[in-house]
This record gives structure tokens, C-alpha cells and sequence, in this order.
């Protein structure tokens, strides 16, 4: 009778909103390792973003473009305040700084290779300047970063671009990560250490302590490279609207701003999710930074962290931007989350043993920290980085572009532009009210604006 | 050898150093001489010429930053970063120097007579530094490659989280920073610091190598956390 009894009740499973099963996870893993998780790309929880956006085509009151016929400009100059030689890029559109390091030669090659083809830049990253990626990229843009790892005044020289590294989106206020695994002989020899150690870099630069300083560091590199490269200074979105005046202030050309969705090779979870603000509230303070200091169009400003499609990068453009860069939709591009990767004979070849022996599966993988990429892309492993070949990830890097910039030009012709850096900020209209007070936009089918005049 | 001027109450830093940048021809190695510095920042940044600068007097931020071959002496004392990210050739202060002198230089020998800031030598990367004097709080900071001289004393926190740079000290260390420790000299160091003293000038001859101290990374740092894979 009491067995009978027992198998009819129904199991209770009311889970609780606090403790639900991932966080129940988060508990018992550190308790089991005593450690914090450490996990590649960035933050996965919901944010405001580019989607809470919608365009307000050309209609009775805007006159559109004929989207098949009528030319869409996308041509987009960088560096334009002090640099003898601004960068001229074809799109809009550029490949955000990943070290060789994180990732290996061989996607270094396809990433300069893609952009060369479709007429954007390329950044190296922490860890110096490859030969592969030099010659590849027609247009680099050389990071200067706290570590220092393998700068040198020659790279400098023969850089087209230089990028001053204050911080990343996905870890304002931290330094670099490169596990001992990512850490092979070549990798080791470029930043001088030794190959195996867990590499973590510092957070301050050594020689410069604050914005003041800052403008003499700017100067310096100036003078080493005779005027004629832009000067890019990066910051993690944080206190945007204070840091992108202080960057003005000590002579960036072009400032980079990256919000939390913004990825990394590797850094603790709680800082990818727990620090810095969405893109979509950097880039208003961003751009209300320039206007008030009358330096929208002298100043270029590139937003990036979370940015997919042809309609993320509209709308930044929208909002004040004058380019965007891509990192982690660059990866996935060329196979990252991939179920397979792409042999000789163009088969594809299924990776999920790999990615069960990481312990995930295509769709959820964050182990760019292991080395162990299924697909051949964060890794400086012998074997695996061949899973990655420069031609193939170079064709599908440029197919991804050439794609983001048709999708561009399509909603800039319906908003009825010839140039998509005409797309204004009066062509959007949020779908929620976060988005509305974040972007400083209006709630759609109204002219309301959370907290319109304050700042 | 041809003997070239400047003064900088006539001459901008920006014509000096395009100067230096472009109109010294290879095998040439002339001397040139730079007066009125006046603290002026960014003086000699970027050579990558043999030649010999001589600069008469006190000199701001990064001067001969990112040195490649040259010989810069400034005589008078530096401002923040001297030498910063030097890779090669020699850079020589009479007076004192200001914070992160010789920063994460990978080549060339940085002499500082008198004493060096905070930060001295942070990040080296094989660059070799003298110190006649003593330096400031977390000097060797993350030093990765290279050597750090000290005569004088050290301030606080020295060589935290060294890497393979290695630093001798003569006189009194306030503190050691994470994970560097003071390690017997050897043979070999008794060599690199007779060398290094050498190459330093006549006025360093009176130090003796058995006087110092070597400071070195205990590698505990190396890997991450030891307890890592503790599974409970």
C-alpha cells in the first residue's frame, strides 16, 4: 500500500528565481574548486542593445534610395585631427584587436586577408605584431597595451594605425589572460616569458599613470612615428562620457569604445557580466562627450562590443558612430560555435567529440581559455590550429562583411541616404523604455524619452 | 666625426627629432648636441641610428624612448619613462631620474647616476639597467627578461611578481614585492655584475660585485593557482 502510495505523489520541482539551477551550479563548482571560472567572449546575459532599436523608413515625409540601384556610400575616414596619413577604410565596418596568442597564425592570416579583400583594418592585439598578419592586412592598427608584450619601434613604424589600450568591455579595469596551455614557444618568445606560464598582464600601463600623462605618451608616439599615423585610444565602457572628454583631451584621433558585450579570450565570468555598461548607453555618452566638446567629426569614434549584423552596425551609425568594430561575429564567421570545421576537400568534419571533451557542445562554447578551440581558431595547438585554414576562414570572414555591409546600405537606402554615415539618430525609435532612456531615442509611437535633458 | 647643434630656444623638438629620424646617413655616427632642453618631453624618442646625442641639461617625459642603436647622454636629470621600451644602443642620465626609468626596455643599457623613481625598470624585457643611487617603491615590477643594478637602496615592494629579469642590490631593500626572493649570487653573477659595472663607467669601478645582493623569482607565481585542481 505505502509503495503504491509514494510512486502517485507528484515530485515537486518549484525552482526559485534566486537560486535557480545555474546559480545552484555557480555554488557548487566553486565550492568543489575553490576557484573562480575563467571563460572565453563575453557577457551573456540580456541587455539593453541594438535590438530594443527599430529604423523609421522613408515613407510619406522621407523619400528613399531604390535599394537595388542607387549608390549607398560607405566609405569611412579615421584619423583625420592630427595624422598626416588617416586610415581610408571601403566599410565602415573593422576587425577588432585579438591577440596571436588567443588566437593562432593561421586566423591572424584569414583575418587580414578577409579585410584586405573588403577594404577594412585589422588590430593585432596583446601579444605583438606576426609577420602573417602584417603582411596580410593592408591596414593594421598596432595595440599599445599595458603588458608591452613584444612593442617594438619598428611594428610602430610599420604600422598603419596606432591604438593606445586602456580597456576592454568585457573587463574594464583588469589585464590580460593567456593560460599556460595558449602559451607555446612562439607565443612565449613574442612576449618574453616563459612558454607554459599562466600569463596574466598588468592593468596600468608602465610609464603614464593618468589623462595628463597620457597626452605626453600620445606625443611620443607621434614623434617616433614622424606625425603621420592616427592615434586610437580604446576604453572600456564605464564612465564613457568622462573618459571619451579625458581621451579628447589628450589628443586620441579616434577613440574606440567597447561596451560589456564586448568578448575576451579569457577572463572570470563574474567580470564579463558583472562590470562595465551595455554598448547601446556608451555610445550615447560617447557621442553626447563629442558634441559637447564640438569635436563630432574631428574626433572619429569606432563602437564596438555586441556587434552582429548589418542593422547593429546601422544603428550605431545612427547614433553617432563613425565605425564599428567586430570580434566575436568575426569568430563565429570563420566557425566558431561551429558544429564541424571545413577539411582540405571542403567536407565538413564533425567537432562535437572535441567539444564534449571540453565538456560543452556547438552553440554553448566559451573554452577559448583551454586552447582546446574544436574548430581551430583559440588554440596554438599543432593539430587543431590546422582545422583553420587562411583560405577558407578568409573567404567565409569576407562572405560575413560583404553581407553586414549590404545589410547596411539596404536600411540606409530605406531611410532614404546616399552615404550611411548620413543615418541620424532622428531615423530611430526604441521598442522599450530602457532602450528610450540608454540611447536618449524615443519610445516607439511616441515623442517620449525617459529622462530627456538629463544626463 | 661631424659635430652637429641644436638649441631648443630656436629649434622645436618636432625638427630635432625629425632630424635625428631622417637626416643621419648610415656609418656616419656623428655626435650632436642638444642645448636648452628645459624640460622639454619626447627629446630623442624613436632613433634608430648609430650617432651620439649629447643633451646639455634637465629633460621631460620619454626621452630617447624606444631607443634603437643610439648613444644619449642627458646631462642633467630625466623626467618620467626615460628610455622606455629601448631596444638597443645606450642611454645615460648624470643626474637623477623620475618614475619608470628604462620601462619594459628589451635591449640596450640605461645608466642613471643618481637615483631612479618609482617603478624602475617595470616590465624589462631584457634590457639591462645601473642604478648609482637608489630607487623608489616597486621597482622590477613584472620585470620579465633583463638585468636591474642597484648601488644605492630600494624602496617597497621590489620585483613583485618578477618573471626572468634578475636585480642586484647593493644597499638596503625596504621590501620585497610577491614572490621575489633574495637568492645566493653565483659565478655567473658575479660576472654579469662585474660587466655590467664596467659597461657603466669609470665611477662605478669602486662598487664590488660581493657586495650585493641577487634578487630572483621564486616561480610561485608561474602557474596560476596550485590548488586548481583540488576536486572535494
Amino acid at each position: 500500500m505505502n509503495e503504491s502510495h509514494n510512486s502517485d505523489r507528484k515530485v515537486s520541482k518549484e525552482e526559485s528565481w534566486g537560486y535557480d539551477r545555474s546559480t545552484l551550479d555557480y555554488i557548487q563548482r566553486a565550492a568543489a574548486h575553490g576557484l573562480y571560472e575563467i571563460r572565453g567572449l563575453g557577457a551573456k546575459r540580456k541587455v539593453p542593445h541594438f535590438d530594443d532599436l527599430v529604423f523609421l523608413g522613408a515613407s510619406m515625409t522621407r523619400y528613399p534610395l531604390e535599394g537595388y540601384r542607387e549608390k549607398c556610400a560607405t566609405k569611412t575616414i579615421l584619423g583625420t585631427r592630427f595624422a598626416s596619413r588617416p586610415v581610408e577604410l571601403e566599410i565602415p565596418i573593422t576587425v577588432a584587436g585579438m591577440s596571436f596568442g588567443a588566437l593562432s597564425a593561421n586566423v591572424k592570416e584569414a583575418l587580414g586577408r578577409a579585410a584586405t579583400e573588403v577594404g577594412t583594418s585589422t588590430t593585432t592585439g596583446d601579444g605583438g605584431m606576426t609577420s602573417e598578419e602584417r603582411d596580410s592586412s593592408k591596414v593594421l592598427v598596432y595595440q599599445c597595451l599595458p603588458s608591452r608584450y613584444g612593442f617594438n619601434p619598428d611594428d610602430l613604424r610599420r604600422a598603419d594605425a596606432i591604438e593606445v589600450v586602456i580597456g576592454q568591455g568585457a573587463k574594464p579595469g583588469g589585464g590580460g589572460m593567456l593560460l599556460g596551455q595558449k602559451v607555446n614557444p612562439r607565443v612565449a618568445q613574442m612576449r618574453t616569458l616563459p612558454a607554459g606560464v599562466d600569463q596574466r598582464s598588468a592593468s596600468r600601463h608602465p610609464d603614464w599613470t593618468g589623462p595628463d600623462d597620457l597626452a605626453i605618451k600620445i606625443h611620443e608616439l607621434r614623434e617616433i612615428t614622424d606625425w603621420e599615423k592616427p592615434i586610437y585610444v580604446k576604453v572600456g565602457a564605464t564612465r564613457t562620457f568622462h573618459d571619451v572628454k579625458l581621451a579628447v583631451h589628450a589628443g586620441a584621433d579616434v577613440i574606440v569604445v567597447d561596451g560589456m558585450q564586448g568578448g575576451t579570450a579569457a577572463t572570470q565570468t563574474c567580470f564579463i557580466e558583472h562590470v562595465g555598461i551595455p554598448t547601446l548607453a556608451a555610445l550615447r555618452q560617447a557621442v553626447d562627450a563629442l558634441e559637447d566638446m564640438n569635436m563630432k567629426g574631428t574626433v572619429q569614434l569606432i563602437i564596438s562590443g555586441g556587434i552582429r549584423t548589418g542593422a547593429d552596425v546601422a544603428k550605431a551609425l545612427a547614433m553617432g558612430a563613425d565605425a564599428v568594430s567586430i570580434g566575436q561575429g568575426v569568430l563565429m564567421a570563420l566557425g566558431c560555435n561551429s558544429e564541424s570545421w571545413i577539411g582540405s576537400g571542403g567536407q565538413h568534419i564533425s567537432a562535437a567529440q572535441d567539444y564534449l571533451k571540453i565538456g560543452t557542445e556547438s552553440g554553448y562554447c566559451h573554452h577559448c581559455h583551454t586552447g582546446q578551440c574544436p574548430v581551430g581558431i583559440t588554440t596554438q595547438d599543432e593539430f587543431l590550429e590546422q582545422r583553420l585554414r587562411p583560405e577558407i576562414g578568409a573567404k567565409r570572414l569576407t562572405n560575413y562583411l560583404k553581407t553586414v555591409n549590404m545589410e547596411l546600405t539596404t536600411i540606409a537606402r530605406a531611410c532614404g541616404k546616399n552615404n550611411v554615415h548620413h543615418l541620424e539618430r532622428e531615423d530611430l525609435v526604441a521598442l522599450t523604455i530602457e532602450a528610450a532612456a540608454m540611447a536618449n531615442i524615443p519610445l516607439a509611437g511616441t515623442e517620449w524619452i525617459p529622462g530627456n535633458g538629463m544626463k | 666625426m661631424e659635430n652637429i647643434k641644436f638649441d631648443l630656444k630656436a629649434t622645436s623638438v618636432r625638427e630635432i627629432n625629425k632630424f635625428l629620424h631622417h637626416e643621419i646617413a648610415d656609418g656616419t655616427a656623428p655626435k650632436i648636441t642638444i642645448e636648452n632642453p628645459d624640460g622639454a618631453h619626447n627629446i630623442a624618442a624613436g632613433l634608430n641610428v648609430n650617432c651620439e646625442v649629447e643633451i646639455r641639461g634637465h629633460v621631460g617625459y620619454y626621452a630617447a624612448g624606444m631607443n634603437q642603436h643610439a648613444s644619449v647622454l642627458v646631462n642633467g636629470n630625466a623626467g618620467t619613462g626615460v628610455a622606455e621600451n629601448m631596444m638597443s644602443g645606450r642611454v645615460h642620465v648624470r643626474g637623477s631620474a623620475s618614475n619608470s626609468a628604462g620601462a619594459s626596455a628589451h635591449g640596450g643599457l640605461l645608466i642613471i647616476d643618481g637615483d631612479a623613481g618609482l617603478r624602475c625598470g617595470i616590465s624589462l624585457k631584457g634590457g639591462d639597467i645601473v642604478v648609482g643611487g637608489s630607487v623608489g617603491s616597486f621597482s622590477a615590477f613584472m620585470a620579465q627578461a633583463g638585468r636591474i643594478v642597484i648601488c644605492g637602496n630600494a624602496g617597497a615592494a621590489l620585483g613583485d611578481s618578477l618573471y626572468e629579469a634578475v636585480v642586484y642590490v647593493k644597499g638596503h631593500i625596504k621590501s620585497l614585492g610577491a614572490d621575489a626572493r633574495v637568492e645566493d649570487m653565483t659565478v655567473d653573477d658575479h660576472q654579469a655584475l662585474e660587466s655590467l659595472l664596467n659597461q657603466a663607467g669609470t665611477s662605478y669601478s669602486t662598487h664590488r660585485p660581493s657586495d650585493f645582493k641577487r634578487i630572483a623569482s621564486a616561480r610561485s607565481l608561474y602557474h596560476w593557482n596550485a590548488d586548481a585542481n583540488q576536486e572535494y
